[in-house]
């Protein structure tokens, strides 16, 4: 367990100081992504202030108020923060194509597993460098937030955001495996991103939607990337609904924590057989 | 004692999309796609005793690094059975990945954008190597190939040589007992080459390490291995030592005669056919039956200052047997699409 450990810890300070050695361009990378949420800011500003103009009282869209919106976009912001995955999928794809997959095939380490840390270790050394930017967005942004979760509501949604890593995580992995089938993988990708943009609520609140529409999107696990987190907090959800949530979460997390393993397992399996 | 490897009746085809050209014909290829099957290797019987430095000679394409990635376990037979250290290697068995080791010389495995005692520290955790045994055989390696001061610089910045000698040092850290390498000096200068052969005759020498070894390059198999197999077509042709194959595919000898008087006499043709005149030398290929009764007449004839027979040059011997071998098992494919 200890010699577990250290493995562990080795992957994880290693890919840690690679992300290190390009410094500059790490950096300048975290910084632009606070840019969309400035626009978002103006956008809905000037929305709100059009509608309260011609109705002449406080208005909401879809039962989302001003604050409310600007609230939500800055909490998608830090969900996604967790759940994205630059990268994963396009990078798997790169090793299998490239060939360069073989060294799980021949080193005692589990490429699942290895991924994993050296995914974990891109997130760690992102936080360190994103918290600064975060603290001062979010105090900046503060007169948004109305009202802040209380007690319990803090630990689920702390939970919701790690399970958002994990099913970012397994979720984007089963797509990079899919190269072991198609050696080109770049236009699903695209698909998943298009659907995941519209779907996890990164663009705009899922309860927005349509009937039927809402439904179908609440049935698959996209909006766990970035709605239920925001949607915990805000108490767009609570109580019985807020568990309900956290289980099916979860469940999605095994499901595809499982699958990315078989899609593992199966692929390797047809490399060896096929090329090589 | 047992083998170290074991293969028998060992194959593996693979079937290959065989795209047309032309757009129709790529169009079609999205509905119905015609296969054509490759045979990369068509059974195999080889055994390595444990301790052995063997050489897999072959043209491109002949099976070489498909035998070697059928041995490390990277792909499955299509028939036919291996037995490496008592394992078979496609299980893949985390037992078997501790005890082997394979480097491609034109694959990259160390972390590029750090310095390679990175790179070995990792595999230090993920071979579970002991802290003292993996100080004692790092400082042993890096010494043996002079890479102490380049440890700690980022391997972008080595030269191909150094990042090579870094490679071989991160495939051996586990102390391997069986070592597959597949071009380990491609590319590499003169220098650098010898750099490596130095390193590993000795490392064998002293660690009794099962070798096999594939390169296109006769230096490395000359300074290196007493036992050479050729493959051609995916069938082995050859397995012997390396004056074996001389000897038998080789079917001539080079005589270099010194004439005294300076001239080197008109109408030598008779005797053989003249590899290159430069007075006062001149040097004659001759069939390897007569070589006693040409140097016989030559010397009875004409006055010489100094004579040699010499093997013909290695490269020499196997181009030929490799382009006479390519011929057969391209006869034998057009037999077969016939058929």
């Amino acid at each position: 367990m200890a010699s577990t450990a250290s493995t562990a810890w080795t992957i994880l300070r290693i890919s840690m100081e690679e992300r290190l050695a390009y410094r500059g361009d790490f950096m300048l990378g975290t910084l632009m992504r606070f840019l969309p949420i400035v626009t978002q800011i103006f956008l809905w500003a000037a929305v709100f202030s059009e509608i309260e103009a011609t109705t002449n009282r406080g208005a909401t869209v879809a039962g989302y108020g001003y604050h409310d919106m600007v609230a939500y976009y800055l909490l998608t912001m830090l969900s996604r923060a967790f759940s994205s995955m630059p990268g994963l999928a396009s990078g798997i794809a790169r090793e299998i194509r490239s060939g360069t997959v073989k060294r799980f095939l021949i080193q005692p380490v589990d490429m699942l597993y290895f991924l994993f840390l050296y995914r974990l270790a891109h997130k760690l050394v992102y936080y360190a460098v994103a918290v600064v930017p975060f603290v001062l967005v979010f105090y900046l942004c503060r007169g948004f937030f109305v009202e802040t979760p209380q007690g319990w509501v803090w630990v689920a949604y702390v939970v919701s955001l790690l399970m958002a890593f994990l099913l970012g995580f397994f979720l984007e992995a089963t797509i990079g495996m899919l190269s072991f089938w198609f050696l080109e993988v770049s236009s699903l990708l695209f698909i998943y991103m298009l659907l995941s943009f519209f779907c996890s609520g990164h663009m705009f609140p899922i309860d927005m939607l349509p009937e039927p529409w809402a439904t179908v999107v609440k049935a698959i696990p996209l909006q766990y990337l970035a709605y239920f987190p925001a949607a915990v907090f805000l108490g767009k959800v609570q109580g019985a609904a807020m568990i309900g949530g956290l289980l099916m979460q979860a469940t999605w997390v095994v499901a595809f924590f499982l699958l990315a393993r078989w899609a593992w397992h199966r692929g390797a399996r047809r490399y060896s057989a096929f090329g090589g | 004692m047992k083998c170290a490897i074991e293969t028998s009746n060992l194959a593996k085809y693979y079937r290959v999309y065989s795209k047309k050209e032309g757009l129709v014909p790529s169009l079609v290829g999205l509905f119905r796609r015609e296969y054509r099957e490759v045979h990369a290797v068509r059974g195999i019987d080889v055994r390595v005793e444990p301790g052995e430095f063997v050489a897999f000679l072959g043209p491109n394409g002949a099976g070489k690094t498909t035998t070697l990635k059928l041995l490390s376990g990277i792909i499955t037979p299509t028939s036919g059975s291996a037995s490496v250290l008592g394992y078979t290697p496609w299980k893949r068995e985390n037992a078997y990945r501790r005890r082997f080791a394979l480097v491609m010389g034109q694959k990259n495995q160390l972390w590029w954008d750090l310095p390679a005692a990175e790179s070995f520290r990792l595999h230090q955790q993920i071979y579970d190597i002991p802290e003292a045994s993996f100080r004692q055989t790092m400082a042993e390696l890096a010494g043996m190939m002079e890479v102490e001061p380049l440890l700690h610089r980022p391997v972008r910045e080595l030269s191909l040589g150094e990042r090579m000698r870094m490679e071989l040092i991160a495939a051996l850290l586990h102390s391997p007992e069986v070592l597959f390498l597949d071009e380990p000096t491609i590319g590499l200068d003169v220098t650098a080459q010898f750099t490596i052969h130095r390193f590993l005759r000795h490392y064998q020498q002293t660690r009794g390490t099962t070798i096999l070894l594939t390169s296109h390059y006769m230096k490395d198999v000359d300074a290196l291995c007493r036992r050479v197999i050729v493959i051609a077509g995916g069938r082995l042709i050859y397995d012997g030592s390396l004056p074996g194959l001389v000897e038998r595919f080789g079917g001539y000898k080079i005589i270099s005669v010194l004439f005294s008087d300076g001239e080197v006499p008109p109408d030598l043709e008779r005797f053989g056919q003249i590899v290159s005149r430069e007075p006062p030398r001149m040097r004659l290929r001759v069939d390897r039956q007569v070589v006693t009764a040409t140097l016989r007449e030559l010397l009875a004839r004409y006055a010489a200052d100094d004579v040699s027979v010499e093997d013909p040059p290695l490269e020499e011997v196997v181009s030929a047997l490799f382009s006479s071998a390519e011929e057969r098992s391209r006869e034998t494919a057009v037999t077969l699409t016939r058929a």
